[in-house]
């Protein structure tokens, strides 16, 4: 169900001014902390007022400040997963997840509660309360509360940042399920600030910059362009793909195939065939004119150059067409000179295959 | 007679024990719904409510007695309309008892209700909310069972309140053996007469046991529910 935002708040030494779509699938809403982004979906959920603008969820519309509508959150269903769990503290698992089924207005049958359940894992926590919850058992806990309720669309506000790594590890696979998931079929807003979730997790991106939508569009088209590079961090920056696992070598490196040649990367742990996504960071690639020897790198992919960004400081970012996908990466300024690097040229473009960590390889597209 | 007690005297607990829990029973929800005004809305005239639910731990509670008495008695106002729509009569009653221990104790439920509901996140209110529960909802299954222990200590302070009032009590319905004869009124009455000494001791004795009764089941039950929350 498409959502459709457009709302302006003024705090007085901040405002907020977002205006974008959401349709089928995830959408992540990106941006450093206290940018806005948890006021806007608190403003989808109707926890929150702005003083202007209109919110809309396929044909109803949940809220317009001219024409003074503002539906109470129970009446938006409207699922929420909050960042801090807010599980209900008084009552168990089980409870907790009924909860959600009891207001829902389609009660889930008990074969999809136990989808739901299994989906999440959470089968042998149903008899425990929140307080002997780990982090990440109430956060997968809060998100089945939010799918029994049944909603027309999920928010997700920071579900992983009170997580550690491994703990976040250990949800995400679960996220890209819900994502991939036919049957729920739910469509999801995901704020973030960190770029690794958002890169195994979006298919849209919102990107916000105090308090604005600085762009939006679609993630692989976003992650690719060197104009988004300032707003993801030149650190953070990077093209994902979407590539098939073909092989499983014997020395533990396995071979994706992208439309545009195979890439090298070790421990990935998806069976052959599946699809995956991987994101390959900017400062990983390094660009050759000629096929280089005597190097270590074994990925060396023929591409050619896009567009060229120079950066404000000593940097550019160039992104490389390779078969339909597109690469990004992040060279000096002064070898884009030296090298005389022009749009349209055919190049070679260098992967390290340690440089690819686990974690930037997703099942899943 | 049991442990040296005379009716009048069993009579007088008996009557302290019914004023007070009607008392503090029947002014509960009330209490409950402005605790949660007080707590969680926000508008014009709540710190005139507040002011006004704080007036009897202030006032004198002669005054207070008086004011009923002008209010609920058979030639007031309220107590007039009482008697002749419903043939309620409060004044020189123990119904008049229970209704001068209830607005006696009211602002110390209310208090103490109030802090606990001051301690519920409201987040998780907002989170029955996305759920799919309405206000009432949020309020009678997320904030009501952990406001418990809340309730249970602003209802032994009513209870307790109630047991002791004496102030309002005498001054609205008097002090009529067996009809509106409290325990602090049957002590005040003992110490009145000469000899009486023992058997208003009887009687201190007698409240301090219920006081201390009240004070221990309310601990126990709230800690029962505290651990329950924790989860152990």
């Amino acid at each position: 169900m498409s959502l459709s935002v457009n709302i302006t708040h003024n705090f007085g030494d901040f405002a907020i001014e977002a205006k974008f779509d959401a349709g089928i699938g995830v959408t992540a809403l990106f941006g450093r902390s206290g940018t806005g982004k948890t006021t806007i979906v608190n403003a989808i959920a109707g926890l929150f007022a702005p003083e202007y603008g209109r919110i809309s969820l396929g044909d109803e519309v949940l809220f317009d400040a001219q024409k003074g509508i503002n539906l109470a959150p129970h009446k938006r269903r409207i699922g929420y997963v909050f960042q801090d769990g807010r599980l209900f503290p008084h009552l168990d698992v089980a409870q907790n997840l009924a909860f959600a089924a009891r207001f829902a207005t389609i009660k889930p049958a008990p074969q999809e509660t136990t989808r739901i359940v299994d989906m999440l894992g959470l089968g042998t926590l149903l008899t425990r309360r929140p307080a002997t919850l780990s982090g990440g058992e109430k956060q997968r806990v809060a998100l089945g509360r939010a799918l029994l309720s049944h909603p027309r669309l999920l928010l997700m506000d920071e579900p992983l940042a009170a997580l550690d790594g491994p703990r976040k590890e250990e949800i995400l696979p679960y996220l890209e399920r819900l994502r991939d998931d036919n049957t729920t079929h739910v469509s999801i807003i995901y704020v973030s600030h960190a770029v690794d979730e958002i890169a195994r997790l979006a298919d849209q991106l919102v990107l916000i910059q105090n308090g604005r939508v600085v762009r939006a569009g679609d993630a692989f088209e976003v992650f690719s362009d060197p104009a988004a590079v300032p707003l993801l961090g030149v650190r953070e920056a990077g093209a994902v793909m979407r590539a098939k696992v073909v092989k499983h070598a014997e020395d533990g490196l396995s071979r994706l195939r992208m439309s545009g040649g195979d890439l090298l990367v070790p421990g990935v742990t998806a069976p052959l065939g599946q699809e995956v996504r991987i994101r390959i960071l900017a400062q990983d690639i390094i660009l050759s004119l000629g096929v280089p020897s005597g190097l270590s790198t074994r990925n060396i992919l023929p591409v050619v150059i896009g567009d060229i960004r120079m950066g404000d400081g000593p940097g550019a970012a160039i992104s490389l067409i390779v078969g339909q996908d597109r690469l990004l990466a992040r060279v000096t300024a002064r070898a884009v000179a030296e090298m005389d690097l022009k749009t349209g040229m055919n190049i070679y473009a260098l992967v390290k295959a340690t440089a690819v960590p686990r974690g930037n390889i997703s099942g899943g597209t | 007679m049991i442990l040296g007690f005379g009716a009048a005297e069993w009579a007088a607990l008996a009557l302290s024990l019914k004023v007070s829990i009607v008392a503090t029973l029947a002014s509960l929800p009330l209490a409950i719904w402005v605790a949660w005004i007080l707590a969680r809305r926000d508008f014009r005239g709540k710190s005139m409510l507040s002011a006004a639910v704080h007036l009897p731990l202030v006032l004198p509670p002669v005054v207070t007695g008086y004011l009923l008495l002008l209010t609920f008695g058979r030639r007031g106002m309220v107590g007039g309309f009482l008697e002749e729509t419903l043939g309620i009569v409060l004044a020189f009653r123990w119904t008049g008892a229970a209704l001068a221990a209830a607005i006696m104790g009211f602002p110390l439920m209310v208090r103490a209700i109030r802090l606990a509901i001051e301690a519920v996140d409201p987040k998780l209110e907002d989170a029955a909310g996305t759920l799919g529960a309405n206000r009432f909802a949020q309020f009678r299954l997320v904030t009501l069972p952990l406001i418990v222990p809340g309730i249970l200590a602003g209802s032994v302070l009513g209870f307790a309140k109630a047991m002791g009032e004496f102030g309002a009590t005498i001054t609205f319905v008097a002090n009529i053996p067996g009809q509106t004869q409290t325990l602090p009124s049957a002590i005040y009455a003992f110490l009145q007469v000469p000899g009486g000494e023992t058997a208003a001791f009887r009687l201190v004795g007698l409240s301090l046991v219920v006081a201390l009764g009240a004070v221990i089941i309310s601990e126990i039950l709230a800690r029962r529910v505290a651990r329950k929350i924790a989860g152990s």
